[in-house]
């Protein structure tokens, strides 16, 4: 048996591992058709919803059991050949990019959605369930579960706990973090745990709160309860005009200061309605440099209030045009648009690329200057489209990745949209993890006692480190290699850049 | 300030067990008090807050009440309700990680935490988390942090997500049994109410509401009930959020029990108050520690000794006790943000 120390300078080397000894004995733990080898079979799990990043595994177990998640988990474990647990595989991080010597462990099968209790207002379901599943089970009691990251038709529950997942509702409505309650986990020793339970609270460390966005790096979702909410009665969205990115990011700030909370509150900028428009007929002003959507949500008296409140506060921002849905149809018709961006911007380009980045609202205007200053820079068109409610943006650099150099300008560009996102008092990424992609980049955000930190918290959890490896936490040797370790102090870190 | 950081590098790099203690106002909560005190009430003040941002930045020993004046100037709150148990500090707060009625529908105390500057055992500086309320840039210590009883690190800055104060408020008062108080605080939570807090005691249900003023009106209207006036509502409310009430005076040992909101009236030997909806109920009774944790267990939840009780009802730990698969990564984090036992040693655990 292979025990070797996962550390925080170097990467680890599975080399020595035993595979086909190792694929014989899963093939006697698991049904004939859960366990991938041959390449045909393997071949759709060399990425995840980031294509980029291509690496085919050299085997897929689709366990259907909690029982054979344990058995798989214990056989790779004793083999030492690392896992890559996986969800639905709509990731845009690349977290579930196989390990060239490692085993994917697709959750994909256990989708079935256990119980749902009207009265605690809980759900208890298998990793494999869909996001929108879940509402649509709870539909009928006047419930929904309120996460809605854009992927929510396909993305599964057991990846939205791997990655912290949001939506456009999370000013209001909190991220995956705070409506779920318990997860069902197994350690890499194989053991079952729970984190979390169905009180509000369970005794100890929140280990819940530290598996909710560990990417897979420290235990597997086996089983997940989630909180369900009234679902409101009412819902109407304003759509606000604005002839410049700043005023439109200060009217954002001046909605918050007004003591509201919207529903779900969202920035698109001239060149993202162009790109939507066509596609969608939304109905967008193609004139204004960026528009708002503002909803509201609650009972008709209740967003009645607040519609015409949020309508007085834009309208002193300098909206030039404002407009409020006036049925269902329309509202939904409003969203369209916005819900489109990411296939808009396939339809315009063979390529594109989505930045996560998250930055105090008042910068945003700032931050759409430097981006646009960017574009010059490298050549590359970017349109964006903003959470900006909590800040988190999603610029989409369009590329061909047939053109020589195109995909690594356009990594140059986001990693330069992220350098800038960290040095705005902001993040790298806001709810689409770090993963493979965006590895580089946490040397930006964090010193090298932190990163140290990371690695002993996924010690802790994973002491041989077989769990995700090489991603989410950058080693030490990648952030210098890299050449990007953050400095703490008031010195600010590549005094070089210009800083807009 | 610097110099203060500076002071807490020092003590901690002794080595020698220390007590992290703010206001001293939670000294009751937890194990045994031991080490020298290590005291934070000097490194205090706002850091930054900015309201259109619903964040506020503050170090440590910046008294709760002093951050909580500064949010009402603008009509913002911490919607999680944290006791101030008279004169908690921000750090202290957070490292206990209670809150207050509001948390079954507000959130807890953690769910607001969105960053944290701490010093580790080895007096290094660290940050995790941020001033923006997305973020999932490496794992959620700052998360992990809160509630901790100060056992992995000395918290020196917190940043937390603040809330708008709703304009529109009322309490509500109903006669009704225990079991059907539990039925209809769980119903009422499944519909589009604007619902604050919930408790019952001795037959009386008491109802917060706040949000919308039209929704709060309307809300009134659709459940009834007999409206308290706005001082003796505050003074209701405070009273259980800072455990002033007649029902928490005394010294019997007071139990916590968090259960799932709709676990039926629990056979408990005395009195008992229930908050959260349900979610979260408090006895007053010289009780075995093994009978009430496993009536807690059986209903899915989990019983602490919260304040007073003799020595053994605290010695064997005044929290539930983990499951070893747990404890053990509960004793690999600790050792690695505390090597060397510095930081409130057995204030959660007898083990660590």
């Amino acid at each position: 048996m292979t025990r070797r120390e996962h550390s925080a300078d170097s990467a680890q080397d599975f080399a020595d591992t035993n595979y086909s000894a190792l694929l014989v004995e899963l093939a006697g733990l698991l049904p004939a058709d859960s366990l991938l080898q041959v390449n045909e079979d393997v071949k759709p799990y060399e990425c995840d919803g980031l294509s980029a990043y291509r690496q085919v595994p050299m085997a897929v177990a689709l366990p259907e059991t909690e029982a054979q998640v344990i058995a798989v988990i214990k056989a790779c474990r004793a083999a030492g050949a690392p896992l890559v647990p996986r969800g639905a595989g709509t990731g845009l991080s690349a977290g579930a990019l196989p390990h060239p010597q490692g085993v994917v462990l697709s959750l994909a099968k256990m989708k079935k959605i256990l119980h749902v209790d009207p009265v605690a207002r809980v759900a208890v379901v298998q990793p494999g369930v869909r996001n929108l599943a879940i509402s649509e089970a709870a539909a009928p009691l006047g419930l929904y579960y309120a996460p809605d990251p854009s992927s929510q038709i396909a993305c599964s529950i057991g990846g939205n706990v791997a990655e912290n997942s949001g939506g456009v509702h999370c000013l209001k409505y909190g991220l995956t973090l705070h409506n779920v309650l318990r997860v069902r986990a197994v350690l890499i020793t194989g053991e079952i745990v729970e984190f979390g339970n169905h009180a509000l609270d369970a005794p100890g460390y929140d280990l819940l709160a530290l598996t909710i966005g560990s990417e897979g790096l420290l235990a597997v979702v086996t089983e997940v309860t989630v909180k369900l909410v009234p679902k409101p009665d009412h819902a109407q969205v304003i759509i606000a005009s604005f002839g410049d990115v700043m005023t439109a990011g200060n009217a954002v700030a001046d909605v918050i200061a007004a003591g509201i909370i919207p529903a779900g509150l969202e920035m698109m900028d001239k060149p993202a309605t162009a790109a939507v428009e066509p596609y969608v007929k939304a109905g967008y002003d193609l004139t204004a440099a960026a528009i708002l959507l503002c909803e509201s949500d609650g009972t008709a008296e209740e967003v009645a209030e607040e519609i015409g409140r949020m309508q007085a506060v834009l309208e002193k921002s300098g909206a030039t045009k404002i407009r409020v849905s006036h049925s269902e149809a329309e509202r939904l018709l409003f969203w369209a648009g916005r819900k489109a961006a990411f296939p808009a911007a396939g339809r315009i380009s063979p390529d594109y690329y989505c930045m996560d980045g998250t930055i105090p609202r008042k910068r945003l205007g700032e931050m759409l200057m430097a981006i646009y200053g960017m574009e010059k820079k490298y050549g590359l068109r970017c349109i964006n489209v903003f959470h900006a409610g909590d800040g988190n943006m999603h610029p989409l650099i369009l590329y061909d990745a047939n053109v020589p150099g195109e995909l690594e300008r356009t990594e140059a560009f986001g990693a330069e949209i992220l350098r800038l996102s960290v040095q705005l008092g902001g993040t790298i990424t806001g709810e689409h993890g770090v993963g493979y992609e965006k590895i580089n980049s946490m040397c930006d955000q964090f010193c090298a006692d932190e990163i140290r930190a990371f690695h002993a918290v996924k010690r802790a959890f994973d002491p041989e480190g077989l769990l995700n490896p090489e991603k989410a936490i950058p080693t030490l040797y990648r952030c210098a290699e890299s050449g990007r370790m953050h400095v703490h102090g008031n010195d600010i870190p590549f005094p070089e850049l210009e800083r807009l | 300030m610097e110099k203060i950081v500076e002071e807490f590098r020092s003590r901690i790099l002794e080595r020698k067990s220390l007590r992290l203690r703010g206001g001293g106002s939670k000294d009751f909560y937890g194990g045994p008090l031991a080490g020298a005190a290590l005291e934070t009430g000097g490194y205090s003040g706002i850091v930054s807050y900015e309201p259109t941002e619903l964040v506020v930045t503050a170090r440590c020993g910046t008294p709760l009440a002093e951050l909580e004046l500064a949010l009402a100037a603008r009509r913002q709150f911490l919607a999680c309700e944290p006791p101030g148990f008279g004169g908690a500090t921000v750090g202290g707060a957070v490292a206990a990680g209670l809150s207050g009625p509001r948390r079954a529908m507000a959130g807890s105390l953690r769910d607001f935490v969105l960053g944290v500057k701490i010093m580790d055992g080895e007096g290094r500086v660290l940050k995790f988390g941020g001033e923006v309320i997305k973020n999932v840039a490496g794992f959620d210590v700052s998360r992990l942090m809160t509630g901790s009883l100060g056992t992995l690190g000395l918290i020196l800055e917190v940043s937390l997500k603040v809330m708008p104060l709703p304009v529109g408020d009322a309490t509500l008062r109903f006669e009704m049994p225990q079991a059907q108080a539990l039925d209809a605080m769980n119903r009422w939570a499944g519909q589009p109410l604007p619902l604050a807090a919930g408790s019952w005691q001795d037959g009386v249900l008491t109802l917060h509401l706040s949000g919308a003023q039209a929704a709060v009106a309307s809300a009134c209207r659709k459940l009834g009930g007999e409206l308290l006036a706005a001082t003796a509502a505050t003074e209701f409310w405070q009273g259980l959020r800072e455990q002033s009430a007649a029902f928490f005076a005394g010294d019997a040992p007071l139990w916590r029990l968090s259960v799932p909101s709709v676990a039926a009236p629990l056979e408990l030997p005395g009195a008992q108050l229930l908050e959260w909806g349900g979610a979260q109920r408090w006895l007053r009774a010289d009780a075995d520690a093994a009978q009430l944790r496993e009536i807690a267990a059986r209903v899915g939840g989990h019983a602490t000794l919260f304040r007073g009780g003799r020595g053994e009802q605290r010695s064997g730990g005044v929290f539930a006790p983990l499951q070893p698969a747990l404890m053990e990564v509960h004793r690999r984090l600790k050792q690695s943000f505390d090597p060397f036992g510095v930081f409130n040693p057995g204030r959660l655990y007898p083990e660590f």
